[in-house]
This record gives C-alpha cells, structure tokens and sequence, in this order.
C-alpha cells in the first residue's frame, strides 16, 4: 500500500456557440442627448463580465471611451433577440451583433458632424476620447457630447444603429454527413499531476498546468480570472461534483453543500495559466468564446494522470475513491 | 404567531423590527430591512453566504434567529464603505479580481473581515481556514486568498 504518483495530458478544442437551428443574437444602439451610447441586449451577465466586454467592445467601434458607453440587460421581454448566454457564445454572438449596431450609429454620428462643421463625413475620424476631428486638420473638431445635442435638438436625427449576428443553420450533406457544426474553435491543453493513495483511493491533485488559445483575450484580467476558475471548476468535475453518483439509480445523489462535494479553498492544486491569443476570422475583434471550455481538460488529463499512477482506467465521472479501489480490486483479481 | 420587537445596532444605526418567532436574522435584514448584503445561498448553515458579524463574531445569519439578537452590534458588508471610500478589503477583492457573479462576496469579505481584526498579518493557511465556510462557484478561490493577502498588507502598511 503506498501512495503513487501520476501525470497525464489532454487536449481539447471547444466550439464557440451552438448550430441547432440558427444562432442569432440581435443588439440594439443608441445615443443620449449628452452623447452616452446605450447598448440594448437580451444577453445576460452571469458574472463572466458580459457587460464590461460589450462597452469595451461598442466604445471601440463607435470611437468613444468605454465609461462613455451603457449596457442594458434588463428584459429579455423587450430587449433583441437572443439565444441566451450558454455554449460560451455571448462575447462572439452578441459582440458581433454590438460591433454592427456600433458601426450604423458611427455612421450617422460622422454625418451629423459633418453637417456641423461644413465636411464630408468620410473626412472625419474620431479621436476616442470623446471628439469628432478633421482628418489632417484636427483643429477642426466638435465634440460627441455638442454632435448628440445637435442630433437630438436642432437636426432631428437619431444616432442609433441595428445590429444582428447570425450564424446559419448547417445542414448535415446526405452522402457523406459532413456538416459545419460551428465556425470558430477554442483549445486547451492540460498537464495534471496526481497522487494517488492506493490504499484508500483518494486522489491529491498536486499541479494542474493549462494552456488556453482563447482568439484575442479582449479584457486580459478578466479572461484570466475565468480560466483560473474555470480550471478548479475541472478538477471539481473530474474528482468531485455529481448530483447521480450511481447513475442512472438516483439513490445518494447530494442534496445540500455538505454533501454535493467541491473542492474547498484548503483543496487546491497549484495551478498554472498560460494564454495563446490567435485571433479567430469571424469574432468581434478576434474573440473566441473561452467560458465552458476551460474546464474541460482537466478532465481527461485528471483521469489520464490516474492511470499513470494506479494502472486503472476509469471511465465513469467523477473519479471517486470508490470506483478506484473496486477497479483496484478488479485488476488485481485479473 | 405573536410578533416581537427587536433593537439592535445594524452598521451603527439603531433597528427596531417586529418579527414573528422564528424569523432567522437573514430575512429580518434581507426582507424587513432592506439590507440585501448578506445572501441566502443554502438557509442551512453550508455554504457562508449570509455571514455578518454580530458583537465582532462572525456568525451564519441564516441560523441566528433575529429575536435573539436584541441589543447586539450587527456589521454586513453594505456597511463597510466610509464615506464613499471602499474598505481595503473591498478595494483588494476588486485588484484582484476575487468576484465574478459576487454571489459568495459579501460573506467572503465578513469572514475576512473577522480574521484580520484578530489577526492583522495572517499566513496563508489562517486565510484558507477562515475561508473554508464558504463556498464559491466561480472563482476557484485562489484570487480570493489572495485579497485577503493583500488587505492585510495594506492594513499593516498603513498601521506603520
Ligand atoms: S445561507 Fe447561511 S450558510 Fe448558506
Ligand atoms: S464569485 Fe460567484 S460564487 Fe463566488
């Protein structure tokens, strides 16, 4: 009886959204008198910072700073058209819908400052803080805050803008079944190191090294902090969480926290980061969706590095102290 | 169910309430007093959600019943901000981004709240331990030591 160690590999790629029956997401913008730009959506923010990245994402496109801009949520009653926030396609979906919406509410923003300054709106540019200038004359300027009033009060224009994002259907080829379930694809790869307690079947996760190709990390701080959480979260799901653990019988399934089991604060593994920006082609600025996905390899790679230090491949999750020391058993019987 | 009255001292304003028997102090503060700082994630003492601190103990507000907290000092986390200045252990969860959805927030700051007023430099292992009631989804809870690491720093910077 000793305790062993183990390592074990894996690596993944994740699609970004889902092609069930089209997967649209619509966005909505518009002006203030006082030039703020509101962003309307049925996309939630669970926390993942959905609101953030969108400001960021609609001040970038109109030419405005991020505090300029204001997300709304609020009702998926009234709100545009989403599918929801899932399958990790909130920032590629509805930042691509924010992006085209931003650009029709640029547009006629330039043309109001042009009517103001007497010049052909594909003379100006903005200088993202805040004002409209003449290309190769920046002395000739207007801020957005006297373009909105001049819009709203004197010109009767509305800046505003549509915006939609569809990824179509893909229907399966009848020779072959060839289909294009998704368009654009995250990776990761996982190194884990395990103890392994042959005696009592407890696993330690010693180390988890992840790497993550993410397309651009639009908030850096925040792409990381959901990929560190997300990496507990895997090495929860491998080693612990189930509400069926002898499925498909639903007998001793957790009810409450002291029983439906994640690892705590005094359980974690070292755990390492590393992030791979390789632009996707169809993301708002280069984004892929890393929110389930990082989660995920530690899986394999857990179930990997068990192997690696015990002999035993167990296929069923979580890997639990009992499923290893009957596989134990059974090796040994063998 | 007879009403009762209860005064107590909620981030330094006097509260007087009537609650029926039996009314945990989680729903006195959520729902009678409109103080929705502390969250009920489990209301069955598991997961450290609705911690407050009450006479400078760190308590579990779900399974403290409000009739009996008459003539206490009750802290939340809604109270900690002076004057619109963030606490340093709100200014260090927001470095360091130990929130995501903040579901487990508040009851996070309280507890540490308590460690460092006992315990102004704690090791790492004393920070674990006072975080181990409570549970986070999101966050994988190294971020969150972390702040906590951090307000202790800054706290004793400042002290010196
Ligand atoms: S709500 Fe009190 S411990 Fe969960
Ligand atoms: S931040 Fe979501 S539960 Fe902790």
């Amino acid at each position: 009886m000793a305790i062993r160690r183990g390592r074990g590999v894996a690596a993944i790629n994740y699609p970004t959204g889902m092609n069930l029956g089209g997967d649209p997401t619509q966005a909505l913008v518009h002006s203030t008198p006082t030039g703020n730009f509101m962003v309307t959506l049925s996309s939630v923010d669970l926390g993942q910072g959905l609101k953030q990245i969108m400001a960021q994402i609609c001040a970038e496109t109109i030419g405005v700073p991020t505090d300029r801009v204001i997300i709304d949520t609020a009702d998926t009653d009234t709100g545009p058209h989403c599918m929801g926030t899932f399958a990790s396609r909130g920032t590629h979906r509805a930042g691509n819908a924010v992006i085209q919406a931003a650009k029709e509410a640029r547009q006629v923003m330039l043309e109001v400052a042009a009517e103001e300054l007497e010049v052909n709106a594909s003379d100006l540019e903005t200088d993202g803080e805040g004002n409209i200038l003449v290309k190769g004359a920046p002395q000739k300027s207007i801020s957005i805050f006297d373009v909105a009033l001049s819009a709203h009060f004197k010109r009767g224009r509305s800046i505003s803008g549509r915006g939609m994002f569809l990824i179509p259907r893909s229907y399966p080829e009848k020779e072959t079944g060839a289909m294009k379930p998704s368009t654009c694809y995250a990776h990761a790869c996982t190194v884990a190191e395990v103890e392994v307690d042959d005696e009592t079947g407890e696993v330690t996760v010693l180390t988890v090294k992840n790497i993550f190709e993410i397309g651009r990390a639009l908030n850096p701080r925040m792409v990381e902090q959901q990929l560190v959480g997300g990496s507990w979260m895997g090495i929860s799901h491998a080693l612990y969480e189930t509400t069926e653990p002898y499925y498909p019988n639903r007998d001793h399934g957790g009810t409450d926290f002291n029983q439906y089991l994640m690892p705590g604060p005094g359980d974690l593994a070292e755990t390492e980061i590393i992030v791979l920006e390789r632009p996707s082609a169809d993301g708002p600025y280069g984004a892929k969706g890393p929110g389930e996905m990082c989660a995920n390899p530690q899986i394999p790679a857990v179930a990997n590095a068990v192997f690696d230090a015990v002999g035993v491949r167990i296929d069923t999750l979580p890997i639990t102290p009992e499923r290893i020391l009957r596989a134990l058993k059974a090796q040994s019987a063998n | 169910m007879a009403k009762v009255p209860v005064q107590f001292t909620l981030n330094g304003s006097e509260k007087a309430e009537f609650v029926e028997g039996g009314t945990t102090l989680l729903h006195a503060l959520r729902d009678k007093i409109g103080d929705t700082s502390p969250k009920g994630g489990c209301h069955q003492g598991t997961c450290g959600a609705c911690s407050v601190i009450i006479d400078g103990e760190l308590k579990l507000s779900c399974l403290t019943l409000a009739e009996t907290c008459g003539g206490t000092d009750i802290r939340t986390t809604s109270g900690l901000a002076e004057a619109g200045v963030l606490h340093p252990l709100q200014r260090a969860f927001l470095d360091a981004f130990a929130t995501q959805c903040g579901f487990c927030t508040p009851g996070m700051i309280m507890a540490a709240k308590v460690l460092l007023d006992h315990t102004p430099n704690p090791s790492r292992d004393e920070v674990v331990e006072a975080l181990s009631g409570n549970i986070c989804r999101c966050t994988g809870y190294e971020p969150i030591i972390q702040a906590v690491l951090t307000a202790a720093r800054a706290n004793s910077q400042n002290a010196a």
